[in-house]
């Protein structure tokens, strides 16, 4: 009998003892992955280095981008004048892909650290989606992420190499400043309040990437001469890799192109 | 207390389909508050909540209850380890949320929540009825059964492919299916169908029917921008028909099968 009550005591003082607790905070980025800028690091040259330009070409009949169904939040629905569209596959009127993060995935000297920029990329909760539904950052840059929303959001990124996130931002609450520690293509981030609320951010240890936009172009300068595996990645349709070889000061042009 | 219990199992396998496990980032509290905006996924979320703390405060009255009036001490037992596996429960949601959701604790959450059921309903059994003869084969089916929850919960989170679970789930059905149609069998002739016996075959058929359903409705859904309410229901109905499933099961086995047939003539 005694036994047990002491049993029935304990679990309850440890059902208590996490009262204290709140939210996770924010992890900081680790040490012993990409350095911030420091004076050893290097940075393009945008004098001397290749630039690499293409376009991300969509074959085949774009599929129909899926109605989100926002019903459940009066605030959601409300901010969008027609229904809003999933942005899984956004074919562009020129008939490229929008939201394509193209990189540079080998092929870079291993022994040099790049300079992380000292500007943090935004990522805006506004109508619940994110905007941009795709964004990318070197490791140890820092996103700043905004609620635009008068309803409440979390952010909640799932990285598979860097340590999990999930923070609450009511309806004018302050940015929240964000960094991934280490290289990661992509990290999926989702709204557990609104479930169709999706982002892609692709973490990378150098500065060489793009994403993306409303004329399906990218664009990445000042690489080192080299020999180099292009990679772009696309959320529906996955990765496709292409070798390239760039001398100092080359242009060269690399399309992909994406069957639907 | 049972019903209850399954009310919970219920609520936890809605704040999973609408994908609302980390909607409330904190705990114990929710939102920095006791009640947070009602909004979203945060709804489910809350009363999964809610709910955990009313079974726990009942499951804790329940123990001092029997303590006191019961007269059995295997009876006894089961309340206290009924109260021990909710607080564990509460404690592994909070280590889900803390955590930011490891795919081993949600499996070990979901789990557990089978166990804790299958102690009320063991608890539910022992009030009402006297220790039968016991089946060994039903017995089976519960260990069966439970390792069968495991494997679609691991699905569930992500943790294993779909082909264990329809392993598991054409041996659990076939022992679920021995268990009872070998009790039914025996007492064709006498007219005393034994009742949790017959339970428990309705119930692996519409477990199975549902497995089926949740699995083709998901197959279908796999663009889906979103968790719809067709694929979020079915999935839910497989998770608490599995419970369910469970339960008779172990009613099945803790009764026995001659026992079973008195029960069922009183």
């Amino acid at each position: 009998m005694k036994k047990i009550w002491i049993t029935a005591g304990v679990a309850c003082a440890l059902t208590l003892a996490g009262c204290g607790g709140g939210e996770k905070p924010a992890p900081k980025a680790d040490a012993g992955a990409t350095p911030a800028a420091s004076s050893g690091a290097a940075t393009p040259d945008m004098d001397n280095g290749a630039t690499i330009t293409g376009k991300v070409i969509f074959d085949g009949t774009a599929p129909t981008a899926k109605t989100l169904d926002m019903s459940a939040v009066p605030a959601c629905t409300a901010a969008h004048k027609t229904p809003a569209k999933s942005e899984e596959v956004v074919v562009n009127g020129n008939g490229t892909v929008k939201n394509a993060f193209v990189w540079i995935k080998s092929g870079l000297p291993t022994d040099k650290t790049w300079a992380v920029p000292t500007t943090a990329v935004p990522i805006t909760q506004e109508g619940c989606m994110y905007s941009p539904h795709v964004v990318a950052v070197m490791a140890g840059q820092n996103l700043d992420i905004k609620n635009g929303d008068p309803t409440n959001h979390n952010i909640h990124p799932m990285p598979a190499n860097n340590p999990d996130f999930n923070q609450s931002q009511p309806p004018g609450a302050g940015d929240i400043d964000h960094s991934f520690a280490r290289e990661e293509v992509m990290v999926p981030v989702k709204c557990n309040i609104h479930p169709w609320m999706r982002a892609y951010i692709g973490v990378v240890s150098h500065p060489f990437f793009a994403v993306t936009g409303d004329d399906g172009t990218y664009s990445i300068k000042g690489l080192p001469p080299g020999t180099y595996t292009l990679e772009v990645w696309q959320e529906k349709y996955g990765t496709q890799d292409q070798q390239i070889t760039v001398g100092a000061k080359d242009s060269k042009t690399q399309d992909f192109t994406i069957k639907g | 207390m049972a019903a209850w219990t399954l009310a919970l199992v219920t609520a936890g396998g809605l704040v999973t389909s609408n994908d609302a496990a980390l909607a409330v980032p904190d705990w114990p509290l929710n939102w920095g508050r006791l009640v947070p905006p009602l909004e979203g996924g945060i709804r489910f979320e809350f009363a999964h909540r809610v709910l955990a703390l009313l079974v726990a405060l009942l499951t804790c009255w329940l123990a001092v209850w029997m303590q006191r009036r019961e007269p059995r001490k295997w009876m006894r037992r089961l309340a206290w380890w009924a109260f021990a596996t909710v607080i564990a429960q509460a404690l592994l949601g909070g280590a889900m949320v803390k955590l930011i959701d490891p795919k081993v604790l949600a499996v070990a959450h979901a789990s557990l929540a089978e166990i804790c059921f299958g102690l009320t309903v063991a608890i539910v059994v022992g009030y009402y009825t006297d220790r039968g003869a016991g089946n060994w084969v039903a017995s089976l089916a519960v260990a069966v059964l439970f390792l069968q929850a495991v494997l679609g919960a691991a699905l569930r989170h992500g943790a294993i492919g779909v082909v264990p679970h329809i392993i598991g789930a054409v041996i659990a059905a076939a022992i679920a299916m021995w268990a009872s149609l070998g009790v039914i069998m025996r007492h064709l002739d006498d007219g005393k169908m034994p009742r949790p016996a017959v339970v428990l075959l309705v119930f692996t058929a519409l477990q199975v029917f549902s497995g089926v359903a949740a699995y083709s409705v998901r197959a279908a859904a796999i663009d889906d921008p979103q968790p719809l309410p067709l694929t979020i229901w079915t999935t839910v109905a497989h998770v608490v028909l599995g419970a369910m499933t469970l339960g008779s099961a172990i009613v099945l086995a803790l009764t026995g099968e001659q026992k079973n047939a008195e029960a069922t003539s009183r």
